[in-house]
């Protein structure tokens, strides 16, 4: 088979390429394959290179049993697996929802996880390490009331349900 | 059209001044920044969209240095004012490809522009010329200061402002420095030069950002890593490469003028003379032909012409550049043959 490019040398290089559920084949030889591979490049997405980071730590199921690729973002309703498709977050609140996964991800990509930069005023920062802390106690006291119901340990349950009731409720009276 | 009076200036970045301009075209910082609690654009329903666009839109035109600036709809414009934009580096290929509920705010002499919507719900850019990423980073400070004071953003204490790609988390701030290389491509170091680059944690790329090849021997380099670093210290960390990346060309340009002094005047005077007597100009070859011209400029081997002059013509014999110069559309022969006109007309000083 000759090269589909040039027509003159025998194509060692065979490419599909799905663009709009259109598929094309292409067979190049190796020199007209380097010239087209910057377009071949494009195609290769931050989608794909942010999966392959994300997957090479393995993925630590969150509390309660459930699966972490299938954890939803209560907020904008984004799965860990939509993420990995097409390499965005689909909201702010994401970042603590996925967080048992993004931690590592963030280390991988900048070599931290800790901002040290610019930050809104102190005053709105306060707030937002109360708002932050809240919510992840939250999180934290509906994992353990899973676990507690599946234990059957009904006691236990009562009082995390109470703790969510409040934590709740505070959340609603702050507005944080 | 709205964007058109854009045609009749300079933007700030083509001026051809501040420091080190005869190698550094251009320094740009753009800060990346979220709404709290509404999903980011992509993920966003199309009434979620709108509300953020029209939101920001009145928050931005309040903002310091943003007062009575341009704001743009990207759904309002035409092809070619989109490209148009593009080319001058105040929108995005997103926002080209994707133009419902975003726009762009472009301030004065196009200095700070903001694009609503884009990837992430504001990217506020900021473009100066010659290496002077402190100052463009002063100004990006102050409109990103004074929108504190109406927006509240999605900020994390442990992880700074969140953003769509969590490549952008952090401090959101992406500097950018646009530099003229060809003695480095002319003598084959440029490579080198590049990986080194790339392995200090920086990225370059070409003249129209990702994916865009090295035309005219633009390169971009920016930095890659955004969280863990203080703002400050991200630019001095890449203005120290950038720095070593100067003094690089400054010593091919010297190696060259020593070791092959009338080649090197050849291959300007040539270019220089075709671009002065050609009737049929690519884009392609415009760039090659330019840069040598620019570097002739830049060495004091062209006296003739001013850097201002050259940088503009980058600009202006783009696509979109000279079918609104021209006012109507044409195709690739007629713009072919406009370009070698508006080229001759501005290197002969007409």
């Amino acid at each position: 088979m000759l090269c589909d490019e040039c027509g003159k040398v025998k194509a060692t290089v065979h490419l599909t390429e799905i663009i709009n559920d259109q598929i094309t084949k292409l067979n190049l030889c190796e020199v007209c394959a380097k010239q087209k591979g910057s377009d071949v490049e494009q195609h290769f997405g931050i989608a794909d290179l942010l999966a392959a980071l994300s997957d090479v730590e393995s993925e630590p199921p969150a509390q309660g049993g459930v699966p972490a690729s299938k954890n939803k973002c209560a907020q904008c309703g984004l799965t860990y697996e939509d993420f990995k498709k097409v390499g965005r977050l689909g909201c702010g609140e994401c970042y603590t929802a996925f967080r048992a996964s993004l931690v590592p991800l963030l280390k991988r990509i900048h070599g931290s996880n800790q901002h040290l930069g610019k930050s809104p005023s102190p005053s709105s920062i306060k707030e937002l390490k109360l708002s932050t802390k809240i919510h992840e106690e939250l999180e934290a006291a509906k994992q353990d009331l899973l676990k507690a119901v599946k234990k059957e340990e009904f006691e236990e349950a009562a009082a995390l349900r109470d703790k969510i009731k409040f934590l709740e409720k505070k959340i609603r009276e702050a507005k944080v | 059209m709205k964007v058109d009076h854009l045609l009749r200036q300079t933007c700030e970045w083509l001026r051809g001044t501040g420091p080190n301009s005869d190698i550094v075209m251009s320094s740009r910082v753009r800060l990346a920044r979220n709404l709290e609690k509404m999903p980011f654009s992509h993920w966003a329903t199309k009434k979620q969209e709108k509300e953020t666009l029209e939101n920001l839109e009145g928050a931005v035109l309040e903002a310091d240095l943003m007062r009575g600036s341009l704001c743009t709809r990207m759904s309002e414009l035409d092809d070619i004012d989109k490209q148009f934009l593009l080319e001058r580096h105040l929108i995005s290929r997103e926002h080209v490809v994707h133009p419902e509920f975003k726009s762009v705010v472009i301030g004065d002499k196009e200095v700070v522009n903001i694009m609503i919507n884009e990837e992430d719900h504001l990217r506020v850019q900021v473009m100066q010329s010659g290496f002077n990423l402190q100052e463009g980073w002063r100004i990006a400070n102050r409109v990103d200061d004074s929108l504190h004071k109406k927006i509240k953003f999605a900020f994390h204490p442990d992880w700074g402002y969140l953003t769509a790609c969590p490549t952008n988390t952090g401090t959101g701030l992406r500097a950018s420095v646009m530099l003229h290389l060809p003695s480095l491509v002319m003598t084959k170091q440029i490579n080198r030069v590049l990986q080194a680059i790339t392995k200090l944690g920086m990225t370059a790329r070409g003249l129209y950002g990702e994916g865009t090849e090295a035309e005219g021997n633009f390169f971009q380099i920016s930095n890659q890593i955004t969280l863990g670093s203080a703002e400050e210290d991200i630019i001095d960390n890449l203005e120290r490469i950038i720095r070593q990346v100067i003094g690089h060309e400054e010593n091919a340009r010297k190696t060259i003028m020593k070791q092959s002094r009338e080649m090197l005047l050849d291959k300007i005077c040539r270019s220089n003379g075709t671009l002065k007597s050609a009737h049929v100009m690519s884009t392609k070859e415009m760039m090659g032909l330019l840069s040598m011209v620019r570097l002739g400029v830049d060495m004091g081997l062209i006296t003739d012409i001013d850097r201002r002059a050259v940088n503009e013509l980058f600009i202006l014999t783009q696509p979109a550049h000279l079918q609104k110069i021209e006012g109507r559309v044409l195709n690739s022969q007629q713009r072919d043959a406009k370009r070698a006109n508006l080229i001759r007309r501005r290197l002969e000083g007409r």
